[in-house]
C-alpha cells in the first residue's frame, strides 16, 4: 500500500511536463507558409497552442506569444494537412453481397486504426481522410471522416459536430461497378436499373419520413424502427453527403438528376469523364473529389483519363478537390495528383487549394481544418521545399499540434519509404499510442 | 497549356500524327539544340547538339563544337536525354480496354509454356504504347507477363505505331517466368507450393538439356520429333536468351538463384521487392535485377518493397534497371519517366536514375549498341522536355525515334 503514493508521485512527474508542454505554445519561424486562403507568406511564422493555430503572417506581423517555444523552420515549407476526401486506409469493409444498397452498414464498425495504411497516410501528409465502403454497390454504406489522429481505438480519430453527431458521409456507385449482369441476384444488370433501384429506396425513404412527421409527439404512431431508412432519412435532410462514385459522362448526369430529384447533397467522386460535362456539373454546383491516375484505361469507364480534368472542372467553377483512392494511388503520392494536373496547365494556388480547403468543405470541415488561419485546427505539414517538386518528402505531419509523423524517426521513415516489415499486417503498437500523448512538447 | 492539348481525343492525334509524319519525311536531317543534352556516355553536355542523319546520331557536343549544317531542321529544347527505356513491360499485349480480348499477356492453360513468343501477340497500334512514347518512351521490353511458372517469351521493340516488324529489335529477349505466390497454379493443380516451383522448372530444364542433347547428336535422318517447348527453352540453357524471373520475396529470390548455378543459366530477376535484403548474394552470384516500379503498390508478396531499393542495390553494386511492370486494374500501365523520377528522390542521384531508364537499361537487355546513349552511330532516339525530366510539373515536348518525330504534344 505504501507504493501507491510514490507510483502517483512518479505518475505526477511523467505526465506533468507533458501538460506543461501542451500549455506552452509554439512558433515555428523562417518557413514559406502556404495558407492557402491568402498568399503565400515568405519568412513565415506559425504560431500554434492547444491543438490549435494561434496566428499565421510574416516574421514581425505575428505576435509571438511569452514563453513560447520557437523552432527553426527555415528553408521548409508550411502548408495546411492534406485533406483526402476519398479513401480506403483502415482495411475496412462496408456492405457484402447479400443486397445492392445497404445505409445501414458504417464502416465505422470494421476500420482498423492500427493498419500501416494509416501510416502511410500520415507520411504522404494526410490529416483528414473520407474512409469509404467500395464502390461494387450503388449504395455500400456510411462512409467516415477520421483526422489521423495517433489512436488505438476508432474512438480516438472520430470527428464529432457540436451535437456529438459522428461525421461521415454515404457512400453510393454508379457505373459498370455495381452492376452484375449475368448474374441471378438482386444486383442491377443495366445502368436504367441501377437508377431504378436507388430511386424505389429514396422513395421509400421519404414515405419513411413522412410517417414520422406525422407522428408528430405521438410515439405510438411512430414506424417500427428502420435503420437503413433512418440513414437514407439523414442523406434526404441534408445531414449525411452521398459520395458518389461515378466515371462517365452519362452516368455523371445519372447522379446528378438523382441528387436534384431527392434532394441529396453530392460531392461527385472520380468524375473521369467530367471535363465532357464541366458546364453541367458547375451548374448543379456539385462539387468534384477527382484521382488522377498515370494512364487510360484499366476498365472501360477510365478510357478518356487526362491530366486535365481538375483544369477543365476548375476552370467551370466546380468546386474541385483531389484524391487518393488510396490503394489505387498511394497517400504517401497524394501530392502528387496536384503537381500532375499543375502540369495539365491548372494553377498552382488552385492545385493547392484542391489538396486542403476543398476536401475540408466536401466534409463540411471547412471551419475547422484545410486552411492555415487563426482559430482552426493546428493540422499542418512541414515539407522539404515545393510541395509540386518530385524531390520534396513530408517531413512532419501534425494534427491538432501533435506530431503523428516525423521522417527522421527511422520508425516513421520506414511507412514513408516502405522496406523491411513495412508491410507487416497490422498490429499493436503501443509505443505509437504513449508518442501521441508526448509528442506535443517535441519540436527541437 | 491549354486544355485541349491534354484533352485526348482520337481524331486530333491522328491529324497531328499525319502531320507530323509529313513533316519529319521531308526532315532526313535533324539537329536537336537542348540547354542540357544528357548523353549518358559522358558528361552532361551544357548548350549541346546532336546531329541526326538518316535515323542515326551523326555527331553530339557542344554547341560551340559542333555546327550545325545547312539543311538541317533544328528543333530545340532545355533539356535532351536518349529515349527513355522500359525494361520490362506488357503493353501490346496487354491493353488498355483491360477486356478479355485485349489481355494477351497470360495464357492460363498451363503452367508452362515457353514456346508462346511475344511477336504472336504484340499490338503495336495499342493505345498505352502511344501514351507511353508520349512522355519519352521509345523502346520497350515487353511481353508475356507474370502469372505462371513460365508464361512465355519476351521481346524488345520500338514504341512506333504499326506492325510487329517495323518495331521490333529484338523477337524473342527472355524467356517469363515466375516463382512465388505469383506462379502458383489455381487450387488443386500443380504448382501448388515454391518447392514444386522450383522442381517443375529443374524437371523442364531437365528435359530440355536431354532433348537438345539428343537432337544435336543424332544423325539428320534419326533426329526425334520437334519439341518447341524444349527447344525455347534449350536456348535458355545455352546461354542465347535469359530467364527473367518475376520473384518478390527473399527466400523465393535466393531459391532462384541456387537453380540459376544449378544449371549454369542466366537469369535476370524482375519486380524483386525484397532484393535489398539479399543483394550481396544477388550481387556475388553476378545476377541482374530489373526492379519494380519505385511507386508500386506494397502489399501481398511485395508488401516490403522500398522506394529506396534502386539507391540500396545500386550501392551494392547490382547491375539494375527500371520497369513499368504489370498492372492488371488502373493505371492499366505506368510509365518509366515517373518512376525513375521517385527513385531520383529516395536516394539515387539525377544520373543514376535516368541510366535506369537508359544506358543501364540497354545494357542489361543487350542492346546498348544501338540504343540507350546520344553517341555517334547509334539509333537517334531522343526525348526533349522543357525542364527536369523527373519534374511533375516539367513536358516531355517531343519525342524522336530513328530520327523521326513522332511525338510531339507536350506531356
Amino acid at each position: 500500500m505504501k507504493a501507491i503514493p510514490a507510483l502517483a508521485f512518479a505518475l505526477v512527474c511523467l505526465i506533468a511536463p507533458k501538460v506543461w508542454a501542451q500549455d506552452s505554445p509554439r512558433a515555428y519561424t523562417g518557413a514559406t507558409i502556404i495558407p492557402i486562403t491568402g498568399p503565400v507568406i515568405q519568412d513565415g511564422v506559425l504560431v500554434v497552442g492547444r491543438g490549435k493555430i494561434l496566428a499565421v503572417g510574416a516574421r514581425g506581423s505575428v505576435q509571438v506569444p511569452a514563453g513560447a517555444q520557437t523552432i527553426d523552420a527555415s528553408g521548409k515549407v508550411i502548408m495546411p494537412g492534406l485533406i483526402d476526401s476519398h479513401s480506403h486506409i483502415g482495411s475496412g469493409t462496408g456492405a457484402d453481397a447479400s443486397a445492392p444498397i445497404q445505409p445501414e452498414v458504417r464502416i465505422l464498425d470494421s476500420v482498423n486504426v492500427l493498419d500501416n495504411s494509416l501510416k502511410r497516410a500520415r507520411a504522404g501528409g494526410i490529416t483528414t481522410v473520407n474512409v469509404m465502403p467500395g464502390s461494387g454497390h450503388l449504395l455500400s454504406g456510411q462512409t467516415l471522416y477520421l483526422k489521423l489522429r495517433l489512436g488505438k481505438v476508432i474512438d480516438d480519430l472520430l470527428i464529432k459536430d457540436a451535437q456529438g453527431q459522428i461525421a461521415g458521409g454515404m457512400k453510393m456507385a454508379n457505373g459498370t461497378n455495381s452492376l452484375r449482369p449475368d448474374a441471378n441476384g438482386p444486383f442491377p444488370g443495366t445502368r436504367a436499373k441501377s437508377a431504378a433501384l436507388v430511386r424505389e429506396q429514396f422513395v421509400k425513404a421519404q414515405e419513411y419520413r413522412e410517417k414520422i412527421r406525422r407522428a408528430g409527439s405521438d410515439k405510438s404512431k411512430l414506424p417500427a424502427r428502420d435503420l437503413a431508412m433512418e440513414a437514407l432519412v439523414e442523406v434526404l435532410e441534408g445531414r449525411r453527403t452521398v459520395h458518389f462514385h461515378t466515371h462517365r459522362h452519362d452516368d455523371i448526369l445519372t447522379a446528378l438528376r438523382l441528387s436534384k430529384e431527392f434532394g441529396f447533397r453530392i460531392v461527385l467522386h472520380h468524375v473521369t469523364e467530367g471535363w465532357k460535362v464541366a458546364e453541367e456539373i458547375a451548374r448543379a454546383k456539385a462539387p468534384a473529389s477527382i484521382t488522377v491516375l498515370d494512364a487510360p484505361g484499366g476498365k472501360l469507364e477510365t478510357t478518356d483519363v487526362t491530366f486535365s480534368n481538375g483544369l477543365v472542372l476548375d476552370r467551370a467553377g466546380v468546386l474541385l478537390a483531389f484524391n487518393t483512392d488510396d490503394y489505387i494511388t498511394d497517400s504517401r503520392l497524394f501530392l502528387r495528383a496536384a503537381a500532375l494536373s499543375v502540369r495539365a496547365g491548372m494553377a498552382r494556388e488552385r492545385a493547392l487549394y484542391a489538396l486542403t480547403l476543398a476536401g475540408a468543405q466536401m466534409l463540411d470541415l471547412q471551419e475547422r481544418t484545410g486552411s492555415l488561419q487563426a482559430g482552426k485546427d493546428a493540422d499542418f505539414i512541414i515539407l522539404s521545399g515545393d510541395p509540386l517538386s518530385v524531390y520534396t518528402h513530408v517531413l512532419e505531419t501534425y494534427v491538432e499540434g501533435v506530431k503523428v509523423f516525423d521522417r527522421s524517426n527511422p520508425e516513421d521513415r520506414l511507412y514513408a519509404t516502405g522496406g523491411e516489415g513495412a508491410g507487416r499486417g497490422a498490429v499493436l503498437d503501443t509505443d505509437e499510442i504513449e508518442r501521441s500523448s508526448s509528442e506535443e512538447g517535441e519540436g527541437q | 497549356m491549354s486544355a485541349n492539348i491534354f484533352t485526348w481525343t482520337r481524331r486530333y492525334a491522328l491529324m497531328l500524327v499525319t502531320i507530323i509524319f509529313s513533316a519529319a519525311s521531308v526532315w532526313a536531317q535533324v539537329a536537336v539544340r537542348g540547354e542540357t543534352v544528357y548523353t549518358m556516355a559522358g558528361p552532361a553536355i551544357r548548350d549541346g547538339v546532336v546531329l541526326v542523319r538518316d535515323g542515326r546520331v551523326e555527331r553530339v557536343g557542344p554547341s560551340s563544337a559542333v555546327q550545325i549544317p545547312a539543311g538541317y531542321k533544328t528543333l530545340s529544347a532545355r533539356v535532351v536525354t536518349p529515349g527513355l527505356i522500359d525494361a520490362h513491360s506488357t503493353i501490346g499485349l496487354s491493353g488498355y480496354l483491360n477486356q478479355p480480348h485485349d489481355q494477351m499477356q497470360l495464357e492460363r492453360s498451363g503452367p508452362i509454356q515457353p514456346e508462346l513468343r511475344a511477336t504472336d501477340a504484340y499490338n503495336g497500334r495499342e493505345r498505352l504504347i502511344e501514351w507511353v512514347r508520349g512522355f519519352g518512351v521509345t523502346t520497350v521490353h515487353t511481353g508475356h507477363g507474370p502469372g505462371s511458372l513460365i508464361s512465355g517469351q519476351t521481346m524488345i521493340v520500338k514504341t512506333l505505331s504499326g506492325e510487329v516488324e517495323q518495331a521490333v529489335i529484338v523477337p524473342a529477349a527472355m524467356i517469363a517466368a515466375t516463382v512465388g505466390d505469383a506462379g502458383l497454379a489455381p487450387a488443386g493443380r500443380a504448382p501448388g507450393t515454391h518447392s514444386k516451383e522450383i522442381a517443375m522448372l529443374r524437371t523442364e530444364l531437365l528435359k530440355a538439356q536431354e532433348y537438345d542433347r539428343k537432337q544435336a547428336s543424332a544423325k539428320e535422318d534419326q533426329k526425334g520429333s520437334r519439341d518447341l517447348r524444349s527447344e525455347a527453352l534449350a536456348r535458355v540453357l545455352k546461354g542465347e536468351v535469359p530467364l527473367l524471373v518475376t520473384v518478390q520475396r527473399a527466400h523465393n529470390i535466393v531459391a532462384v538463384l541456387r537453380l540459376a548455378k544449378e544449371f549454369n543459366i542466366r537469369v535476370i530477376l524482375d519486380g524483386a521487392a525484397e532484393a535489398y535484403m539479399v543483394a550481396d548474394q544477388i550481387k556475388a552470384a553476378g545476377v541482374s535485377v530489373i526492379i519494380h516500379p519505385t511507386m508500386a503498390r506494397a502489399a501481398g508478396e511485395a508488401e516490403n518493397l522500398s522506394m529506396e531499393t534502386a539507391a540500396r542495390l545500386r550501392k551494392a553494386g547490382v547491375p539494375l534497371a527500371l520497369q513499368s511492370g504489370f498492372e492488371a486494374y488502373v493505371p492499366k500501365t505506368r510509365i518509366v519517366l515517373f518512376e525513375a523520377g521517385v527513385a531520383a528522390a529516395n536516394g539515387l542521384t539525377f544520373d543514376e536514375a535516368l541510366s535506369l531508364i537508359t544506358i543501364d537499361a540497354a545494357r542489361l537487355l543487350g542492346i546498348s549498341a544501338r540504343v540507350g546513349s546520344i553517341e555517334a552511330g547509334k539509333d537517334a532516339d531522343l526525348a526533349l522536355y522543357d525542364g527536369d525530366p523527373f519534374e511533375y510539373t516539367t513536358h516531355c515536348t517531343m519525342t524522336l525515334i530513328n530520327g523521326k518525330v513522332i511525338s510531339d504534344e507536350p506531356h
